[in-house]
């Protein structure tokens, strides 16, 4: 029986997604793969129904924003977790700004519902088949998705801050 | 027929739902968020929920802000464990830079961060209390929780959000006032304690109330991404402190607690073990503790003390540099997690080399875990409902950050 | 500190010659400006309706973050807010005096307490709890509501983050002293309607 490290995890990986799994890293220890967003379903499926990888478990769910990487800007970010075996996973799925879509995976795990919506609430994200995918944490009548880097901190419209004050 | 008469002869199953708005200022709603209900008669059918009535935008905050200012951020995710969350960060971050924290550095952050725990599990478990109606609790838990309060202020000067600690170890040491009120806490806990178990653990009236009120299988809770005591009341053993040890838990002797059913006393209970193995952790830490210094040798990032930058060159150019943000922090990107009161409480930080985060995501265990609560009240009644949403420790200031 | 904390141990154990002591020395609210007579005394409707009302405000807790664990603690056997008449607390604000806004308050959240505000029967009073409350605190982001007085008037402010019961009870304090002090005209006058008017309360 080999060993369950991450070693393990990445063979089993190439083995099964050799041609989706765009580069590899092992920053701080747990291994990081940034994976083609079109088979993200496929491969937590399989990595959940793994007789020896176990990973049960979905950690987190967030989003980011490269705005300098053309073709590549914005970005889901899964964790996930095999508590029988002590193995974390990290998988990066990038896809354009014009065209910011990936499958859902509430259908595997159920905690990513909300988590999937606070990534769209955030930065403009669409899954398809998420059951509800609307607005979380900002009020349903924002129009914009404030965490892209391009929109600023601070309310704009608020009067009682002197902004030269403050150093912005 | 009336629009408003069910049609019963057709539909012997029809049935007229009523709507009940619980929140967001309820009185037994702890902290802002809204369940909309929908109940046949007083079985709730359904449950529809809104959060983000007191979403600060943390995220957007950090990216903004220094590293070392982010750590008051941390604090107001769950209030009434704000060191947890100090500490965390302040891992997360030196795990990013690989700076060794002395052991000392770690057994003085263990005993504020199983205070902390103690302090977050008397609030949950006083409040599932009232709820009910049993207010003596909670008034006898409070006068405990102040002396928890002089000890984290003693260490800090604030008593709830408290920006303990700094990146590389405490900013300063136990002084003599601290060591005397944790040795005056080791004591009056236990009796404070059993005070209050005697009051709710074996009583009649509460074991009616929360035995079966909004469980959850294991199965479920593992889906749904529970971490923590609600998860452990389930019977799954995950405690982030076993599985991957920090701040040298692994050199502490403690037991984790599980439950069975996963309802609302399990929970209960389970916060109230915790509580002891915290007492127990908090002793051990105390007895052992090693001297050394109370900090790590990383001077790009640990404010030296007042007294060298006034009289010492170096010590005021590192000043300069740490609060003017010109130290250099390697770029990568961590997870690092700590088990904070309510679980899992897991910090992602992408950072490209500049003075503030470039992604700083908070893993928040209420957020996660409070999606699963329309299926564990679904069809319960109103009064298991409440007592079930108190028993799960949803704290707004996660739940939204 | 040592003294102090010397002092609140002794709450635990009831220390009968510091009550003793204490019984002969109360002090007595000295009574508002009147005629005294035998049997009978005369003051001015105000005066003694302004002291009835400051010593029974029920507060409504708009408790939402930090600040309320505060005011948990105010309210619990170490500071007890209990003792300056505030026994019950509402949380229907049909029933409540005073409004303690303790928290931030998001956009989101400003409706609600805008509504709250208005289910309130007059006379009522505004404290604002914490800095977030009072500008927005730490919080100057898109999201959060740079005071609470953007959406209905306040009539004390407390600052801290959060602040120590001893000085949520002094804001307290001083709303009792605006509620002694205050004219039984004063909600019908034209400066509190133009007051309410520019909050577009009717």
């Amino acid at each position: 029986m080999a060993d369950i490290n991450n070693g393990y995890l990445l063979q089993q990986l190439q083995g099964r997604f050799e041609a989706d799994i765009i580069s590899a890293d092992e920053p701080y220890g747990m291994l990081t793969i940034e994976f083609n967003k079109n088979k993200i379903v496929e491969l937590l499926s399989y990595l959940y129904d793994h007789n020896q990888l176990q990973m049960q478990f979905l950690t987190d769910v967030c989003g980011i924003h490269y705005p300098d990487n053309a073709g590549k800007e914005l970005g889901v970010i899964y964790h996930l977790h095999s508590l029988q075996n002590n193995l974390r996973l990290r998988i990066k799925c990038f896809m354009p700004n014009d065209a910011p879509e990936i499958d859902t995976v509430s259908s595997v795990f159920a905690s990513a519902n909300w988590q999937e919506r606070e990534t769209f609430d955030f930065y403009g994200i669409h899954f398809t088949g998420h059951p509800d995918l609307r607005r979380i944490l900002n009020v349903d009548e924002m129009d914009y998705f404030p965490l892209r880097k391009e929109y600023p901190l601070e309310d704009q419209t608020r009067t009682d801050k002197d902004d030269t004050y403050f150093g912005r | 027929m009336q629009n408003n008469e069910l049609d019963l002869a057709n539909n012997p199953e029809a049935k007229e739902y009523t709507t009940l708005n619980l929140g967001p200022t309820h009185p037994a709603t702890h902290g802002i968020f809204q369940n909309i209900l929908t109940m046949d008669g007083e079985i709730i059918v359904n449950a529809e929920q809104t959060v983000g009535y007191i979403h600060r935008a943390f995220e957007k905050i950090a990216e903004h802000r220094p590293y070392y200012q982010v750590t008051p951020l941390t604090d107001r995710l769950n209030y009434c464990s704000s060191p947890i969350n100090n500490m965390g960060w302040h891992m997360t971050v030196e795990k990013l830079l690989g700076v060794q924290t002395p052991k000392r550095v770690d057994y003085l952050r263990v005993i504020i961060m199983e205070l902390a725990r103690i302090a977050d599990h008397l609030v949950c478990n006083s409040v599932v209390g009232v709820d009910i109606g049993a207010l003596t609790g909670f008034t006898y838990v409070f006068q405990l929780r102040e002396r928890i309060y002089d000890i984290f202020e003693s260490v800090c000067g604030a008593r709830l959000t408290t920006n303990i600690g700094r990146i590389g170890g405490l900013e300063r040491d136990f002084s003599n006032e601290t060591v005397k009120l944790i040795k005056e806490f080791l004591v009056e806990f236990p009796k404070v304690f059993g005070e209050f178990s005697n009051l709710l653990e074996r009583n009649r009236i509460f074991i009616d109330r929360t035995v079966g009120a909004g469980p959850i299988s294991a199965e479920r809770a593992l889906n749904y991404g529970f971490t923590g005591p609600n998860l452990r009341a389930t019977g799954v053993d995950y405690d982030v402190r076993v599985m991957n040890p920090y701040c040298s838990y692994q050199d502490f002797d403690f037991t984790i607690p599980i439950g069975k059913q996963g309802d609302t006393f399990d929970r209960f209970m389970v916060r109230q073990q915790e509580m002891l193995e915290s007492l127990k952790i908090i002793k051990q830490a105390f007895e052992n503790l090693p001297e050394g210094k109370h900090f790590a040798e990383v001077p790009e990032f640990f404010l030296p003390p007042k007294e060298e930058v006034y009289n010492n060159m170096e010590a005021l150019i590192w000043h300069f540099k740490i609060v003017m943000g010109e130290a250099d922090v390697p770029k990568g990107e961590v997870y690092h997690s700590v088990e904070g009161g309510n679980g899992e409480l897991g910090f992602y930080l992408v950072s490209d080399g500049s003075r503030s985060a470039y992604r700083l995501h908070f893993r928040r265990p209420c957020f996660i875990y409070y999606q699963a609560y329309p299926e564990m009240i679904k069809g319960s009644t109103i009064s298991d409902a409440i007592v079930a949403m108190s028993s799960m420790n949803v704290i707004a200031g996660e739940l939204d950050a | 500190m040592n003294e102090e904390l010397g002092c609140k141990k002794q709450f635990l154990i009831p220390n009968f010659k510091f009550l003793i002591y204490k019984m002969s020395n109360i002090q007595i609210t000295p009574p508002p400006a009147g005629l005294e007579g035998q049997g009978f005394f005369a003051t001015k409707v105000e005066e003694a309706i302004g002291l009835a009302r400051a010593n029974s405000i029920w507060p409504l807790p708009f408790a939402t973050s930090c600040c309320g664990i505060e005011f948990m603690a105010t309210m619990a056997s170490d500071y007890d807010l209990a003792r300056f008449g505030s026994e019950r607390i509402s949380f229907s604000p049909r029933q409540a005096d005073l409004l303690m806004v303790m928290g931030t308050i998001a956009k989101k959240m400003g409706p609600v307490l805008r509504q709250v505000y208005l289910q309130m029967a007059e006379p009522r009073w505004v404290i604002a709890v914490g800095a977030c409350a009072s500008s927005g605190g730490i919080f100057d982001t898109y999201s959060v509501l740079q005071g609470v007085d953007k959406v209905i008037p306040v009539d004390v402010y407390v600052p801290g983050c959060p602040p120590r019961p001893e000085q949520i009870i002094d804001g307290v304090m001083k709303i009792q002293e605006l509620v002694k002090t205050e004219s039984l005209r004063r909600r019908t006058s034209p400066e509190y309607k133009a007051l309410m008017a520019s909050y577009g309360i009717e």
